[in-house]
Formats: C-alpha cells, sequence, structure tokens
C-alpha cells in the first residue's frame, strides 16, 4: 500500500511504487477526471498539479510521491484561479470534444497560480505541452487572458440557466 | 458526402408499450408492431415511463427536468446543445430545463437519411434534423397547449407558451409541462408537416450563442467518456495487435506475465494478445512481459514507397470514371498548365485512445462505448458474441473525438472478441501506440491536374484524374453510383465554385489490401480535393500573370455567395497591403459540405525553412446560423485540425507495418504554433450547411498558397518538405513536382488524351 494524499485527502493505493500516478487516480481511486492520452508526456491529458506545479501523471510513479500534494481536475475548482479558469472556460466556451480539457485547465490554472497576468509568449509556453486534437488553442488562449483580467476578449455565451421545470 | 439532406419526420409508428401509448416518428423507415425490434419495444416502453412522450425525442414527466433524446452522438461539435436549441425553441423552453439523453441504438428511429443508418458524420446533423427536430417540439408544444385550454375551457388559440409552462394571459394564469404531461399524452397528434414552424428571424434561442449543455461537466472531470465506464467486477485490458496488416500471432509465452502483480490473464485472438487485471498499470506490464513473435502475413512488402508507385501507375493506366464533363477538354488550345499532387495516408489521432468496455454473459453482450455508429457497433457484437442484436445492450458515450476513425467497430469487434473469453467485464484500452498502428488511415491520393488558359489567362479548360482507393466501396457501397463511382473521390472538384467552360474530372480506382482497410477522415473528399484544386487555381493565377484573388473572383462571377466571402476574407487579411520578406498571403475558396467559405492565412518563413503562421482569417456563409458560438469553434478547430495534416500530417508503412507510434512521430499544431484565428459568419437565410469539417477541408491550401507567395515554392505534396522552403538559389527550383524527373520523361497520358482514346469511360 503506498500512501498518496489526493485533493486534501491521503488515499491509499495497492500497487507498485513504479505505478503512474494516472492510473492510480484513473483505475485504482476511480477518478477518471484526468485522462489518458498518449503514455509518454507528450500530450498533456493527464495533468495534475503536484505541491502546485502542473506535471504529466502518466509518467510520474507514485513511489516519488511521498508527502506531496496531488490536485486533480475535480477539485481544482477549490482554489480561486482554479475556479476563474473553469468559468472562463463556460464563459469563452472553450471546449468540443473535451477529452484534453481537463488537462488544458490544469495547466492554465497552474499557470495563474504563478503568473496572474500572463503574456501570449507566457500562455504559449505554458500550455504548448497540451495537445487538443480539436483545435481549441484560440479560445485556451482568449479564456486564460479573460479569467487573468476579467476582461471579455471573445464572443461569450448566454448562460442557460432558464427557471426549471417542476 | 455533402448532398443536401433534408428530413422530415414523415411517417408516425405506433407501438404498444405496456399499458401506456408513445408515439414514434420515424425519419423516412417504416416499422410496424409486429417487426419493431424487440430494443425498439424497449425503447417505447421507456418511453412509455415518461408522464408525456409524445415521439421518440421528447419525455416529460410530473416531475423534473424535460428529456430531449438526441438522434446524433456528441463528439466536440456540440450537437447535442444544437439539436436540443432546435426542439427546445419550438417546444418554448430554455435549455436550463432540459437534460439530453443519448438516443438508444434503434437504426428507425434515430437515422440520419442520408446513410439510412444512424450515423453522426459527413456535417449532416444540422442539415438533416433542422426541419425534423423543430417539428417534433412544434407538435409536442401543440399538444400541451391544447391539454392546458381543455382543462381551463378556453380557445388554445388565447394560450402561449413560453418557458415550459403554457400561460393563459387573459385569465392570469399558467400551468407547467410537467403538470400539463398526462393531460397532453391524450391529445390527438398534430400531423408534422401540418404544425406552423417559426420563421428564423423569430428564434429566440436558434441563432444566439446558447451555451451547450456539456460543458460545465468538462471542465471538472464529471464527465463520463467511454474510456472512463466503471463496471461492478470489471479488469482492465490492454492489448498488441499484430503490427504487419493482416499478420497474426505466431508463437506466444506467457509465463513471465502471469507473474507481474495484479494481471489476471492473457487472452489471444489470430491478430493479436491482451492481458487483462487489476488496472492498466498490471496489464501493460503484463503485457510487455509477454514474449510474441508476429507471422507478418501476406502484406509484409506493403511500404509507402510502394503504395505510390502502385498509385502512379493506376493513374497513368487504369480505367477510370467519370464525376463531370462538360463542354470538350480536347477541342481547347491555348497555354496549357499541368500539376501531379500527392497526398498521403493519415491517422485520425483522436485524443481518446480506442476504447471499449464490454461484458458477454450467455444471453446478453452489454458494450460501453463511444461510437459515431451504434447500430453498426451492435450488429458487430452480436456476431462476434453469436447473440441475437436484441441481446446487445449498447451504452453510449460521449466521444473524446470521432474524426471519422468511431465510424468503424473494428476496436468495437476486437473488444468482443477477448471479452468472450472471459466471465467479467473486460475494459480494453488501447494504448496511443496501438490506436496509431492499427487506424483505419485516410486514403492517399495521387491526381493529375491540367489546365488551358486562353489569351485572357482565364482557363478554357480544367481536367482532373484522382487516383485513390473509395472509403465507400467498403463501408457504405450503397451510396456508390450503379457503375461503381464513388462520389467522395472527386467532391469538390467535380462541383468547383468557379465556373470553367469545358472541365472533365474523373476517378480511377484503387484497391487497397483487403487487410488495410482504409476510412473517413474529417473533411473526407473535401480535404482532399479543395487542396488539390485551390492550389492548382493557385497556380493557374500565377501562370497568368494574374492576382489570385482577382483571378477567383472573376471566376466566381456565377457564384455569389462564395464570391462574398472571398471578398470579406481578403479584406480583413489585409490582401494587397504591404509585407515583409519571406512572408505571404495565401488564399482558398469552396462550398463543402453547403457551407461557402474562404480561408486567408498570412503566414511567414524562416531562412530555414520553418513556417510560422502569423494571422488567419476564415470568411463562411453556412446559410442559417444554430449557433455562432458554435460555427466559429468549429471553424477555428477544423483549420487547426487542417492545418496540422498540411504540417505534420503523413502515417507511412514500412513492411507492412505503420511506422508512427504516439504524437513525437506524428505530431500535433500546438499552442505556440496557433496563431488568431478571425472567423467572419456572413448573414444568410439560405438553408443550414455542415460546419463540422468546413475549416478542415479550407485549411490546408489557403497555407500552402500563402508558403509559395512568401517563398515561390509550390507544395505539391503533403505533408509540407520544409526542405523545399530552405532559402538559397536552388529551393525554387526544387518544387514537389519538378524533383520527380522520371514521371516528365514517362510516357504521358493526361485526361485530354485518355478521353480522346476512349480510355475513360
Amino acid at each position: 500500500m503506498i500512501s498518496i494524499n489526493v485533493n486534501g485527502e491521503d488515499r491509499q493505493v495497492d500497487g507498485p511504487e513504479d505505478m503512474p500516478l494516472l492510473w492510480a487516480l484513473r483505475d485504482v481511486l476511480g477518478m477518471t477526471g484526468t485522462k489518458f492520452g498518449c503514455g509518454v508526456a507528450q500530450c498533456g491529458a493527464c495533468t495534475v498539479h503536484v505541491n502546485g506545479q502542473a506535471v504529466r501523471s502518466c509518467v510520474l510513479p507514485i513511489g516519488t510521491l511521498k508527502d506531496a500534494k496531488v490536485t486533480t481536475v475535480e477539485a481544482v475548482g477549490q482554489s480561486e484561479q482554479g475556479k476563474k479558469i473553469q468559468q472562463a472556460w463556460l464563459d469563452v466556451e472553450v471546449v468540443q470534444c473535451g477529452y484534453c480539457q481537463s488537462g488544458q485547465i490544469m495547466s492554465a490554472a497552474a499557470l495563474l497560480q504563478h503568473n496572474p497576468n500572463p503574456s501570449d509568449a507566457d500562455i504559449d509556453a505554458a500550455m504548448s505541452g497540451n495537445i487538443c486534437r480539436c483545435g481549441t488553442y484560440v479560445r485556451v488562449r482568449q479564456a486564460i487572458k479573460q479569467a487573468a483580467t476579467g476582461e471579455k476578449v471573445a464572443m461569450q455565451t448566454i448562460p442557460n440557466d432558464a427557471e426549471a421545470v417542476r | 458526402m455533402s448532398a443536401p439532406v433534408l428530413a422530415s419526420p414523415s411517417r408516425r409508428l405506433v407501438l404498444q408499450a405496456g399499458g401506456g401509448l408513445s408515439l414514434a416518428f420515424l425519419f423516412g423507415g417504416r416499422v410496424s408492431a409486429q417487426d419493431a425490434s424487440p430494443q425498439a419495444k424497449l425503447e417505447a416502453a421507456a418511453a412509455g415511463d415518461a408522464a408525456f412522450a409524445p415521439n421518440a425525442f421528447i419525455r416529460i414527466d410530473k416531475t423534473g427536468p424535460i428529456r430531449l433524446v438526441i438522434p446524433n452522438v456528441d463528439m466536440g461539435q456540440g450537437i447535442y446543445a444544437t439539436e436540443a436549441a432546435m426542439m427546445a425553441e419550438e417546444l418554448e423552453v430554455g435549455l436550463g430545463q432540459v437534460v439530453v439523453e443519448h438516443a438508444p441504438p434503434i437504426e428507425p428511429l434515430y437515422q440520419t437519411p442520408l446513410f439510412k443508418s444512424q450515423i453522426t458524420g459527413g456535417s449532416t446533423s444540422v442539415r438533416a434534423f433542422y426541419k425534423g427536430l423543430r417539428q417534433v417540439g412544434a407538435a409536442a408544444r401543440t399538444m400541451l397547449v391544447g391539454a392546458a385550454a381543455e382543462q381551463w375551457g378556453v380557445p388554445a388559440e388565447s394560450l402561449k407558451a413560453e418557458n415550459g409552462k403554457v400561460v393563459d394571459p387573459a385569465n392570469n394564469r399558467s400551468a407547467t409541462y410537467g403538470e400539463l404531461a398526462e393531460a397532453a399524452a391524450k391529445q390527438p397528434v398534430p400531423d408534422l408537416e401540418k404544425v406552423a414552424l417559426k420563421e428564423p428571424k423569430d428564434f429566440k434561442l436558434l441563432g444566439t450563442p446558447f451555451r451547450r449543455v456539456d460543458t460545465a461537466d468538462k471542465t471538472n472531470g464529471k464527465l463520463e467518456f467511454g474510456i472512463d465506464s466503471k463496471v461492478e467486477g470489471m479488469q482492465v485490458a490492454t492489448l498488441a495487435l499484430c503490427p504487419h496488416v493482416g499478420g497474426k500471432v505466431k508463437s506466444l509465452k506467457i509465463d513471465e506475465a502471469k507473474k507481474v502483480p495484479g494481471v489476471r490473464d492473457v487472452i489471444q485472438i489470430e491478430g493479436g494478445v491482451a492481458v487483462s487485471g487489476k488496472h492498466f498499470w498490471a496489464a501493460k506490464m503484463g503485457l510487455e512481459a509477454l514474449e510474441i513473435e508476429w507471422d507478418e502475413g501476406p502484406h509484409a512488402d506493403f511500404s509507402t514507397e510502394s503504395h505510390f508507385k502502385a498509385l502512379d501507375e493506376t493513374s497513368r493506366t487504369g480505367k477510370a470514371l467519370v464525376a463531370a464533363s462538360e463542354g470538350d477538354v480536347t477541342k481547347v488550345t491555348g497555354k496549357k498548365v499541368e500539376a501531379i499532387y500527392r497526398l498521403p495516408m493519415l491517422a485520425h489521432a483522436a485524443l481518446e485512445p480506442l476504447n471499449a468496455t464490454v461484458h458477454v454473459r450467455p444471453d446478453a453482450c452489454e458494450i460501453w462505448v463511444g461510437t459515431q455508429v451504434p447500430v453498426r457497433a451492435v450488429q458487430i457484437a452480436a456476431k462476434v458474441a453469436g447473440l441475437r442484436e436484441d441481446q446487445v445492450i449498447l451504452h453510449q458515450h460521449y466521444l473524446g473525438g470521432g474524426f471519422g476513425r468511431r465510424l468503424e467497430v473494428d476496436s468495437i469487434e476486437t473488444a468482443v472478441k477477448f471479452a468472450k473469453q472471459v466471465p467479467y467485464p473486460l475494459k480494453l484500452v488501447w494504448t496511443r501506440e496501438e490506436d496509431m498502428q492499427h487506424d483505419v488511415p485516410r486514403p492517399a491520393y495521387l491526381d493529375r491536374m491540367s489546365a488551358t488558359l486562353g489569351d485572357d489567362g482565364f482557363p478554357l479548360a480544367f481536367t482532373d484524374r484522382v487516383t485513390g482507393a473509395s472509403v465507400a466501396a467498403r463501408w457504405a457501397p450503397v451510396i456508390l453510383r450503379k457503375d461503381g463511382f464513388d462520389s467522395d473521390t472527386t467532391e469538390c472538384a467535380a462541383e468547383m465554385v468557379y465556373h470553367v467552360p469545358n472541365t472533365h474530372v474523373e476517378w480511377a480506382p484503387f484497391q487497397m489490401p483487403e487487410a488495410l482497410p482504409i476510412g473517413w477522415w474529417r473533411g473526407v473528399g473535401p480535404t482532399h480535393n479543395l487542396f488539390t484544386v485551390e492550389s492548382f487555381f493557385d497556380e493557374l493565377a500565377h501562370a497568368a500573370g494574374k492576382d489570385p484573388v482577382e483571378y477567383r473572383l472573376k471566376l466566381l462571377s456565377k457564384n455569389p455567395r462564395a464570391a462574398a466571402t472571398l471578398k470579406d476574407a481578403a479584406g480583413k487579411i489585409g490582401w494587397g497591403e504591404k509585407i515583409g520578406p519571406r512572408r505571404g498571403r495565401g488564399i482558398a475558396t469552396g462550398a463543402p459540405f453547403g457551407a461557402f467559405t474562404t480561408a486567408a492565412v498570412e503566414v511567414e518563413v524562416s531562412p530555414q525553412g520553418e513556417i510560422r503562421i502569423v494571422k488567419a482569417v476564415c470568411s463562411v456563409d453556412c446559410g442559417v446560423v444554430m449557433n455562432p458560438n458554435t460555427v466559429e469553434a468549429q471553424i477555428q478547430g477544423g483549420l487547426v485540425f487542417g492545418w496540422t495534416m498540411a504540417l505534420y500530417g503523413a502515417l507511412t508503412y514500412e513492411n507492412g507495418a505503420a511506422q508512427q507510434s504516439n504524437f513525437h512521430d506524428y505530431r500535433m499544431m500546438r499552442m505556440n504554433e496557433t496563431p488568431h484565428i478571425d472567423v467572419s459568419i456572413l448573414k444568410s437565410g439560405e438553408a443550414p450547411g455542415g460546419i463540422g469539417e468546413v475549416g478542415t477541408a479550407i485549411a490546408a491550401p489557403a497555407l500552402t498558397n500563402a508558403i509559395f507567395a512568401a517563398t515561390g515554392v509550390r507544395i505539391r505534396e503533403l505533408p509540407i518538405d520544409r526542405k523545399l522552403l530552405i532559402e538559397n538559389g536552388d529551393a525554387k527550383k526544387k518544387n514537389v513536382t519538378e524533383r520527380e524527373a522520371p514521371d516528365r520523361k514517362a510516357p504521358k497520358r493526361d485526361l485530354a488524351e485518355a478521353t480522346a482514346a476512349g480510355g475513360a469511360s
């Protein structure tokens, strides 16, 4: 048993030390928000935060985590920056198929935590490890800017919160 | 794939189910209660549980949200929100009042008319369901209003429906749809063809940037793709398929694999091996511990090089089928321009790797997967499991990208073959490497083009001889012409936006090895032919010494919608303005999938041959717009998909095996390579066109035409060879056609000759 701290909770993982964090999350702890895309840290779909840094969980053995604190997409909205990012993602409507977006959001939230007002070049540097096959990059960039500055920089969606039928 | 498909649910089916009555509207099919499949009866029974289920798409209970059943699958194009909005617009509910459900695999209820099958692809969803889904919404609203009118004893005309309620303004009262549901179920069902539909100018929801229904759960990890399925007792497996197409397992040693902690079983089929275990990592470690020897099979000599040689041979000597012929291209004289274009095989590389979770029991087969073809999935599963189709239960999921890959059921077939050997639910997950090396790739093409220019420089004749394999011949032979002609192979070349008085477009069919089927790939025929046609017409403009925009505009004199997008995009990119050295602007125009569009790109090419897209504009007239936000997203994403193809895309084969394996050697465009993309949507009252593949289809030629403007190098082969773009004295001469010296010496057999000799029939 290996103990890892995920989203503030100590969780027990029955698996070998060399098991990548991705599979501990998905197949042992049942947290499938973190995605498998390439298995070799090329696509960023598996991005999580370890002690606040964006890392690729598909190549991070759980034996190396020790006292590290892991945050996944399921809990990223609990931080101020993560919440801002999620809201901007909704307002600008970043997602298409959505499969890469857990990773995009984790990379973007980590970027804002370290750099609250990133330039285009900062965004490119922080986000180029995340592949989006649907090609949502233009809106990823816009949503990060909107989250950072509060300024509306793209077409905004109309929320669907009409009163519910009861 | 882009014929206009406008369906209306013209026939109704009454299915007696349980104690309740439910009505199912049919899209062009015909089923009676007697021959309805057991699954259709099940579906009717399920709908019967709802207090009010006036058709296959709308379910209203006394409490809870309104449920809308969406006939197409969502793979990123946002169709769940768009089709929900079509119904909601006429039903008079907000999208916040509804939840959407995946349609179950019942072809007669949910088929897309063009394919006569329950399929999502070809940018057809909006075109197919635009009228029908508004009709079912309007019919349900009519019944709800009718129920309220009866209850209150007032004329229906005095009531109005809004926001999920029927309101009686004169008497200051209202009732929710939930409250009216039971009474509405007893109302007569209106004739769908006679229900009044709103004019687009009166739309409240359609045409606005309403938010998609799936976005929130895609930003917090809650939304389940097929790969996220969790089934009680399931084991996770991964697999190794024979790397050589058509090959199989020759020998297998499993002892070391069985020793890996967490490994449960080693399972074998003819073409490969899977290892199951407690989690993916155990399965993967187990798989790596196997000793597998492969039998390379009958196609070990297949390679990309031999493939293109064979394509070239067919292009020169093969019998062709005529796609379109107008005037007489043989009788025209003038300046001749000729070019050969080559397009590679392509992998889909959807970011969610192939996967399926399957539980085969003696009397049932249950599948958890995201597929563009749910009915085909059921059919193949039943066949492999040895069960009846009504014993297969398919749980549809969101797709982590489709792009045509999930129009195939090979992965489901493979998963069932493995799963039927074990008693537990098996979640089979392909590694990226297995996914890429066992794709059903986009076919390669070799196209010979020619034009004859008049004294004014404009073409008097245009010919295009496309050579390549037909996807439809295997996938949907029903859509072939009687003589076997596949219109996908020449789509957007046989129906150009330009007017040329004499044209001849034909297709020389090529046979792939049976073990290497080829498949649909985003943008299908238009992605292929708009690249060749738009590159070639750019060549013609330069051969005539004319501005590429002016040249196209003249040829578009009979096509005002296309011309409008061209003028718009050219203006917005700053066409004609001064530009720096090794920078250039390129443009491409077309009408793929019923949408008129022009892409304009500004590019910078470094002296070392590296390409940077500086900015891009795309102008589109896709008729009545369902959601401008979705149109913009699809165009932006589609362009990136198409540029990725042009910059990097090639799946190559050696010894019968695919050579690329992951994103390091099958590259994707990334954030730092992506410019801002300005999408300009032109106002239009025309019938809606498709949008999901439009950007992809128009992307590549705009980019390569810009590269020509920047460097003078014409790109006639994809992906773009950077070596051709290195700045030196020879670069301009080394364009692709000129590299192929042997071609020019070989006996020439162009279209005009072939036609004259009766070689083209």
